[in-house]
């Protein structure tokens, strides 16, 4: 019995692997030697399958990336094709996407929430966490006629106007949801079992953190102040007040919190852009449905965006035609994973769970 | 003569108890997983149909739902689950992708739909389907089973 170490497969069948990641992990007694992360169970060419297609068109598999935020993706590609092609996108459309974004990046984290309850043995917070989102789900159904993939932005502008009924909800919505919001975080925070298994957990040092290129929620709890929509604006982030939460633990229960504080910043920034959204076009008339699929680019392009996950963006390259050239993604799941091995190293097998599930990976976008 | 009768009276009374009480297996591949929460999550609620045990080991479930794009190499993972799944058991291909190959269709490791690799009782259409799609689409297996047109 010299050699103790054994291997164990995780996956790619399991309640809390978010999807379909197999982990091979090797274990001395119960403490994890090393782990190795097997991707690919999900890679559907989405990159190659939008270099097939108009410019336009590769806005569903877009869509299909990073599926609990689909606006977020979808505002990445939209701003890449819009500096690619020199569109002029009025300034109603660009705060209409804003507000949506902040929505978007709410529900994404309540699905984390829920799902990181379920990971952690609560059944509770999953259905409280799916009550609020069920919300956000249904003004985006009146405002975008469907409740998961929208394919709602479009070059130069978004496909339909917001209607009065839906500002209402949207209203109604950031009015209560910061109450609901401690109610859930109090299910967490409050629970000794919770915090005992979450601290000190899933260790990330702002070095390893860097060299691993851990963007977005995890970079954050790590101690480090960066946050696209500050540090590189975009649309008009500049013009509105919010915080960048920052924890400097680096561990599962510190992204918990970076986490919570982020939609309390997204409830901020959604009331802002609801009392400043000006009146006007919707699209730029260049660019109406008909002339979408012959819209042509030259040269490349690249804007990065915070999406829920991390830094998120399309790089274009336009040959002339009215297809892409190339459409390379940058997901911030990806870089993430990729740092599961050093969060893992030293810690007990009952730590995994915990650990891949503050990830908050996706697999449509990490195996594209 | 009357033994017969007994029979056939069993055996309804069995078909009745195995649609009424699946038992899902949580499984869950792609975009259409979200919805499948979304219908066991608060505000659709399908425990109401009696199917809401979900189960994370495929021998103490009855019922796969197939959730999302099936690609190459997932697909003898999910022939290897299926045959590790107990008697009786069904299965709803769940969204476009599981159905037919759905927008990814052309690519080069995606398969044309879940049926090639397991039997399916019911296809759900849309991408993603909404959870009223897929509470329609258990209602429709359970209905089956219990009338004795679908059969493991």
């Amino acid at each position: 019995m010299e050699d103790k170490v054994i291997e164990v497969n995780f996956g790619p069948q399991h309640p809390s692997t978010h999807g379909v990641l197999r982990i091979k992990v090797k274990l001395d007694g119960e403490i994890i030697m090393d782990a190795y992360p097997v991707i690919g169970y999900l890679h559907r060419n989405a990159e190659k399958l939008s270099e097939m297609g108009a410019y336009p068109k590769a806005l569903i598999y877009i869509d299909r990336l990073d599926y609990v935020a689909s606006l977020n993706n979808e505002l990445g590609y939209v701003l890449s094709a819009e500096k690619l092609m020199d569109a002029q996108v009025p300034e109603r459309a660009q705060w209409i996407r804003m507000m949506l974004v902040e929505l978007n990046r709410i529900a994404s984290h309540l699905v984390w929430l829920g799902t990181h309850g379920l990971d952690m043995g609560m059944l509770t917070p999953y259905f409280y966490c799916w009550r609020e989102r069920e919300r956000i789900l249904r003004i985006f159904d009146e405002i975008t006629g469907s409740r998961l993939l929208y394919n709602y932005f479009a070059i130069g502008g978004v496909y339909s106007d917001i209607t009065p009924k839906a500002i209402d909800m949207i209203k109604e919505f950031l009015s209560d949801f910061g109450s609901k919001l401690e109610e859930i975080q109090a299910i967490f925070a409050k629970n000794y079992i919770y915090v005992k298994r979450t601290r000190d957990v899933g260790k990330l040092s702002l070095e390893d953190a860097l060299s691993y290129g851990v963007t977005g929620p995890l970079l954050r709890a790590s101690g480090k102040k960066w946050d696209l929509r500050k540090n590189q604006p975009y649309l008009y982030y500049d013009q509105v007040n919010f915080d960048i939460p920052v924890r400097q633990e680096g561990d599962v229960y510190a992204r918990f919190q970076v986490r919570i504080e982020e939609m309390r910043q997204s409830i901020k920034i959604a009331q802002q852009v609801i009392s400043k959204i000006p009146e006007g076009e919707f699209y730029n008339k260049k660019f109406s449905k008909p002339m979408l699929v012959r819209l042509k680019g030259t040269g490349d392009s690249y804007v990065p965006t915070e999406s829920p996950k991390g830094e998120y963006g399309v790089y274009l390259v336009g040959d002339g035609s009215t297809i892409p050239y190339r459409v390379r993604i940058r997901s911030p799941s990806f870089a993430n994973l990729s740092a599961l091995p050093i969060m893992l190293k030293g810690y007990k097998i009952a730590d995994l769970t915990a650990t891949v599930s503050s990830l908050d990976p996706v697999f449509g976008e990490v195996d594209r | 003569m009357s033994d017969s009768i007994l029979l056939t009276t069993l055996d309804e009374a069995m078909r009745w108890g195995k649609g009424k009480s699946l038992w899902p297996f949580t499984f869950g591949l792609a975009c259409c997983a979200i919805e499948m929460m979304s219908a066991m999550g608060s505000d659709y609620d399908w425990a109401r149909f009696g199917a809401d045990v979900f189960r994370d080991s495929p021998r103490h479930a009855d019922l796969m739902i197939v959730s999302g794009t099936v690609t190459k190499k997932m697909a003898p993972r999910i022939r290897r689950l299926y045959d590790q799944m107990a008697f009786p058991k069904y299965v709803i291909s769940m969204g476009a992708c599981a159905s037919a190959g759905g927008p990814y269709v052309r690519g080069y490791s995606v398969v044309d739909g879940v049926d090639q690799v397991v039997p399916v009782d019911v296809y759900v259409f849309g991408c993603p389907p909404r959870p009223e799609a897929l509470i329609s689409a258990l209602k429709q297996l359970q209905d089956g089973i219990v009338s004795g047109k679908v059969k493991h």
